[in-house]
């Protein structure tokens, strides 16, 4: 019925969208969405030394977005600059960084929309079993620290104070975040990776009154998306990431009306 | 009451200083099991900075703390919760160790709000708020409870019934309390000993004690010991 990439896309989207849902979940809880799109966009960095030393991009995706979210934790805690700042300055400079690398890079043909806004063309089946087998260890791991970091969630203090070690799971969560954005690049690209995060939790926000509701309606958001983006990407020729974070889009303001309803009935 | 002779906390001459400048320092006292030790002082002498390193949330820039226990409950000043996490009380309840619903509701109970279990925490009232946290933290059944100002936001009739609940949660659970206060009239009643704070320790002992201390007398001015004789004339009713 339909092509096999459009097959592999579909089961490499899935997979994307499952992992997302609830470190997107996190990500608005703890207000990293700016942090995951600093995270995001040193991505394309890792795509190049992917490219120039000819290894896996995933790898090279989550080693260089990792050695960023460090170096960001570490600059935070030396400099005198606001946080939002310092998240702008690593975020386009890594970003120009990479973009000016793959101007020198002249040797090798770039897909530069494939890369900044994802193609589903590019699917390969290494790439699903990379997305399924790095998706279902993020996930293990998410699970086992599940309870520091929400309680560090809620509140930092209480969770150190009552032995939660909320510094532990602040420091793996950041290393998942970098995981998560190396396993959906291809699908999405570097600029739309965060809008796949957060959407489908801020839509699961709108519809849900206790966290592990909103979990599970978050990945249902990011799995109706991208099937309906995928659909519409085929049919209207579309680049895939835009057409996934669109579908998502149109989903949140369906949640929207649910809201405005719940909040007319409670007054 | 031989192993109460070890204390849960005993902190030995513990400082902490933000860059520069040091909020608290040189304090030393212990809180035994069953015992309540309360923190009075001035806004600003590191009564909250003190309570913050026996919990480990800010670590010692000198001294050292030696804690015996693991089961610590913790009750802070202020907490607040974002609007995008959908949070109810009883998931809060169980926000740092499992606790079984029944034991949820007990709790609850207790503190009088155990119809808002499954209320948003965002909407509830800053007393409402207060009550859920110390009923979060007595859930948990633990040696050692911090509480911050307690009860602040709860209303004069529930601020009486609370404190009649913390002194009668360290009677049965017989845990170490250790409290920071406003209220003179439980500190003088319930408390075993206090300390007061003005970035080191102006002073400590039994509250009586502490009252007739001119360190103290100077802190807080003349009042404030009027108010303990107010308070002793009552001393031959019960509390329940």
């Amino acid at each position: 019925m339909f092509d096999d990439f459009f097959i592999r896309a579909l089961i490499a989207g899935i997979g994307v969208a499952v992992v997302t849902g609830p470190l997107g979940c996190m990500v608005i809880w703890r207000r990293l969405s700016y942090f995951g799109d600093t995270l995001s966009h040193s991505a394309l960095l890792g795509v190049t030394f992917a490219y120039s030393f000819s290894i896996n991009i995933s790898l090279s995706v989550f080693v260089v977005s990792t050695l960023v979210a460090l170096l960001l934790l570490g600059l935070q805690k030396k400099t005198k600059l606001p946080g939002d700042a310092l998240l702008g300055l690593l975020s386009h400079s890594t970003l120009a960084v990479g973009l000016v690398i793959i101007g020198l890079l002249t040797s090798i043909r770039f897909d530069l929309m494939g890369l900044l806004f994802g193609d589903i063309l590019a699917v390969t089946f290494e790439d699903i079993f990379i997305i399924w087998l790095g998706g279902a260890i993020i996930l293990g791991i998410l699970y086992f620290i599940w309870k520091s970091l929400f309680a560090a969630t809620v509140n930092y203090d209480l969770a150190a104070a009552e032995g939660m070690k909320p510094d532990v799971s602040n420091f793996i969560f950041t290393i998942l975040l970098a995981g998560v954005i190396a396993i959906s690049i291809k699908m999405v690209g570097v600029l739309l990776i965060t809008g796949l995060l957060l959407i489908p939790a801020a839509m699961a926000r709108n519809l849900s009154s206790n966290p592990l509701q909103m979990i599970i309606l978050s990945i249902v958001g990011g799995v109706l998306s991208v099937i309906i983006g995928l659909f519409s990407s085929l049919e209207f020729n579309t680049a895939s990431g835009p057409s996934i974070i669109g579908a998502a889009l149109i989903l949140f303001v369906i949640s929207l009306i649910s809201l405005r309803r719940n909040s007319s009935l409670q007054r | 009451m031989t192993e109460n002779n070890i204390p849960l906390v005993r902190l030995d001459n513990a400082g902490v200083r933000k860059s520069s400048k040091w909020i608290v320092r040189g304090v030393s006292f212990e809180i035994l099991k069953g015992q309540i030790v309360t923190l009075i002082g001035p806004n600003g002498s590191g009564k909250t900075s003190t309570a913050k390193m026996i919990l480990n949330i800010f670590q010692t820039d000198e001294g050292k703390i030696e804690k015996n226990t693991e089961k610590v409950a913790y009750v802070p000043q202020k907490i607040n919760i974002d609007w995008t996490l959908p949070l109810r009380v009883v998931d809060f309840m169980t926000l740092t160790s499992n606790i079984r619903h029944d034991q949820i509701i007990e709790a609850l109970t207790l503190t009088g709000v155990e119809k808002l279990i499954n209320n948003e925490v965002r909407n509830l009232s800053g007393g409402e708020f207060q009550r859920v946290l110390i009923a979060r933290a007595i859930a948990k059944k633990p040696e050692l409870l911090v509480l911050d100002e307690p009860v602040q936001g709860v209303d004069f009739n529930g601020e009486i019934a609370l404190y009649k609940l913390i002194k009668n949660i360290s009677d049965k659970l017989n845990c170490g309390i250790l409290l920071i206060s406003h209220d003179i009239h439980f500190v003088m009643s319930a408390t075993d000993h206090v300390i007061c704070l003005n970035g080191h320790v102006c002073c400590s002992g039994t509250p009586s004690a502490v009252a007739k201390n001119p360190a103290y007398i100077k802190l807080f001015g003349e009042h404030t010991t009027s108010t303990l004789s107010l308070y002793e004339h009552h001393h031959d009713h019960t509390h329940s």
